[in-house]
């Protein structure tokens, strides 16, 4: 539709963003012209002489930030948002007018982010969000006064209040203890972080044309000691320097934090030291939790809590930013009060005791663990053979550290494996890197795959995956045995499987 | 059957349908054409190429066998293995031989039916239904259905998933 003009009266509703997005415009590109100027005027000084370079820089950085701020007033001007009774709005867009509607009765979720210089002018991003599949499910509306934005959030979300089963209290259900931050460097964030610093080390020195420069002024610094050392250092210096990131990291997320059950039946967590972020799940939409432990955090004892819920935000931000973790690593008592709690159950049904998988599925994950390890060896091998006895060293050293890790490894995922009822959910548990205990709602299931490969049907064990909308779309029991898995399938959704089970029916060949 | 069925006292019964014939024949001429696209660019630059003749006629050949062999064995594995069958409760599909997988959809969950009919397809007289359900990773696909019963089980599941309350989550 072209014409005509929509009359964007505000009786009818119809509200504009806050005029200030185009100072944040203005300042973010600022931000990212600043950074990208530093590399270019030291670029072009080589032709242009400093003061030629300084003044070309800023002349393109002033067109740029003028352009950009200029695009956002556009932007600003041509979009109206309403909240009707039965559907909101979103009209924008310059030549191609972009107008979206949602159903208010869809929508399952209201999400408040705010960044530090968002947060300074007292603004918010809003996403509102109908939790399905696809690229429309998301109205974004950035940004809005923080009033609005938590306006919109109570508006939205306000439902008739359900009467919910149990005894269990309003508000607060954790806040932030500082202490838990000693979780943060176990994780897998910290060895990242610290590869990522020595990159950045490399890349600016490349920058400023000084790389050469910095690998001889380390190589300096070990001139008398052995390789080895050399390594153990370097290695060590990463490794720090990941552990202070994963701390500030762990901060910058996870300060202010606050898990709470709003009076509407909605669950809040609300974090962030910089970047304020306030995630809204509607609770009946929730449709369980998945108790992950990391390696790292489940040697020292910890947990964290992920919500199983459709309907969270689905594009590819937030998807990278753990957007539906609503714990961060604690001490697995406290993850397990809080899962109770979040379920309104008296106990976890993720600690609930499970039946364990057959030994043949710890065969199974012995081979494999044992052949991923001695490829690399028997590599290493048939090349030292044919080449360099020094080879066949590093062969012998990669077999005497690989091999009883992956035996270690193995027997772990073994017994990690396991799965049971619990009252209204249904557990699984995999996983030896990052085991995973999830807790999903048995009227949740919406399908039962299941798989079984030749080497599984020799075994008698078969791989049973329920699917749901919410979450990982599928939560599996990995090689249960045959007959114990589908029994337990059939009576964790009474009816769905039984129609086609062959019960005490023993085929001859 | 399989071996191995016969020591469990509860076993998932093969759904009752089979596919149509015609899809022994399709999977043939899939077989064949993805052969096709190693082996015919070999034996022509096997035949153009006089020195490296051997070198190249010799893949061809192994690659030909083999794909052939596949492509005659494969498809009758395949036909008695993948079978469907769809109550008025559920839909319900066994398919693969190395990997066999049963997937089971509830009516009630049922989000959308498609059929689809590939150039292949349509010279068969085959078609597909997907049934997707909320989940992202819960799809059932039955291929190599006679397109008029496609058809029709389409029609079927749609009618029936329309009258089936709640919103499939």
């Amino acid at each position: 539709m072209s014409t005509p003009q929509t009359p964007y009266a505000p009786e009818d509703g119809w509200r504009r963003l806050d005029p200030r997005t185009v100072l944040v415009t203005a300042l973010v590109v600022a931000g990212v012209v600043a950074g990208a100027a530093v590399p270019a005027t030291l670029g072009l000084a080589r032709w242009l002489g400093l003061p030629g370079a300084v003044l070309w820089a800023l002349a393109a950085a002033v067109g740029i930030i003028g352009v950009a701020a200029g695009a956002d007033r556009v932007r600003w001007h041509r979009t109206r948002y309403r909240i009707g009774a039965e559907r909101v709005d979103l009209h924008t867009g310059l030549l191609l007018v972009k107008r979206r509607s949602l159903a208010r009765e869809r929508i399952r979720t209201v999400d408040l982010t705010a960044n530090l210089l968002l947060r300074l002018l007292g603004l918010v991003t809003v996403r509102i969000g109908t939790g399905e599949h696809g690229g429309d499910s998301t109205l974004e509306l950035d940004p809005v006064t923080r009033a609005e934005g938590e306006r919109l959030r109570l508006l939205l979300l306000e439902r008739a209040t359900t009467p919910q089963p149990g005894e269990h209290r309003d508000g607060e259900l954790a806040t932030l203890d500082p202490r838990w931050i000693r979780y943060a460097p176990v994780s897998f964030v910290a060895p990242m972080l610290g590869g990522a610093a020595v990159g950045a080390v490399m890349q600016i020195s490349e920058w400023v044309g000084a790389q050469g420069e910095v690998i001889a002024w380390v190589g300096d610094r070990f001139q008398e000691t052995p390789l080895l050392w050399v390594i153990v250092t370097l290695v060590a210096a990463a490794l720090a320097a990941g552990v202070v990131g994963a701390l500030g990291l762990w901060i910058e997320m996870w300060w202010n934090y606050r898990l709470e059950r709003e009076p509407g039946g909605t669950i809040r967590v609300r974090r962030g030291l910089f970047t304020s972020r306030s995630i809204s799940v509607e609770e009946a939409r929730l449709r369980g939790v998945d108790l992950v432990e990391p390696l790292g955090v489940r040697l020292v004892g910890a947990a964290r809590l992920d919500a199983i819920t459709t309907g969270l935000a689905q594009d590819n931000e937030s998807k990278n930013a753990d957007h539906n973790t609503v714990l961060p690593a604690v001490p697995r008592p406290l993850a397990d009060s809080v899962a109770a709690a979040i379920l309104r159950e008296e106990a976890t049904p993720t600690g609930a005791p499970l039946t364990r998988h057959p030994r043949a599925a710890r065969g199974r994950r012995l081979r494999w663990s044992l052949a991923a390890a001695l490829a690399p060896v028997l590599l290493l091998t048939l090349l030292g053979a044919l080449l360099t006895p020094v080879l066949l060293w590093i062969a012998l050293g990669c077999a005497v550290v690989f091999l009883p890790l992956a035996v270690a490894l193995a027997l772990d995922a073994y017994r990690n494996l396991g799965h049971a009822l619990s009252g209204r959910y249904l557990v699984t548990r995999s996983g030896t890197l990052r085991r995973s205990t999830a807790a999903l709602e048995r009227a949740g299931v919406i399908g039962w795959t299941v798989k079984q490969s030749y080497f599984q049907r020799r075994a008698g064990l078969l791989t049973l995956t329920a699917t749901t909308a919410a979450g990982g779309g599928a939560y599996s029991a990995y090689d249960t045995d045959a007959a114990e898995g589908l029994t337990f399938a059939a009576e964790a959704v009474p009816g769905l499987l039984e129609p086609f089970l062959e019960r005490d029916v023993r085929p001859g060949p | 059957m399989p071996e191995g069925e016969g020591t469990a006292e509860i076993w998932l019964r093969p759904p009752r349908n089979t596919l149509n014939e015609r899809v022994v024949s399709w999977w043939r001429v899939q077989w064949l054409l993805m052969t096709a696209v190693p082996v015919v660019p070999l034996a022509v630059l096997g035949a153009l190429i006089e020195p490296a003749r051997f070198w190249l006629l010799l893949p061809a050949v192994v690659l030909a066998a083999a794909g052939g062999g596949a492509a005659v064995l494969l498809p009758l594995w395949w036909f008695r293995t993948h079978r469907w069958e769809v109550t008025e409760d559920a839909v319900y599909v066994r398919t693969g031989f190395f990997w066999q997988e049963w997937r089971i959809a509830p009516m009630s969950r049922i989000q959308t039916v498609d059929t689809v009919r590939g150039p292949l397809e349509q010279l068969f007289r085959l078609a597909t239904v997907t049934v997707t359900t909320a989940s992202s990773k819960g799809a059932v696909r039955i291929e190599g259905l006679d397109h008029e019963i496609a058809a029709e089980l389409a029609e079927r599941l749609t009618r029936i998933t329309r009258a089936t309350p709640g919103d499939a989550t």
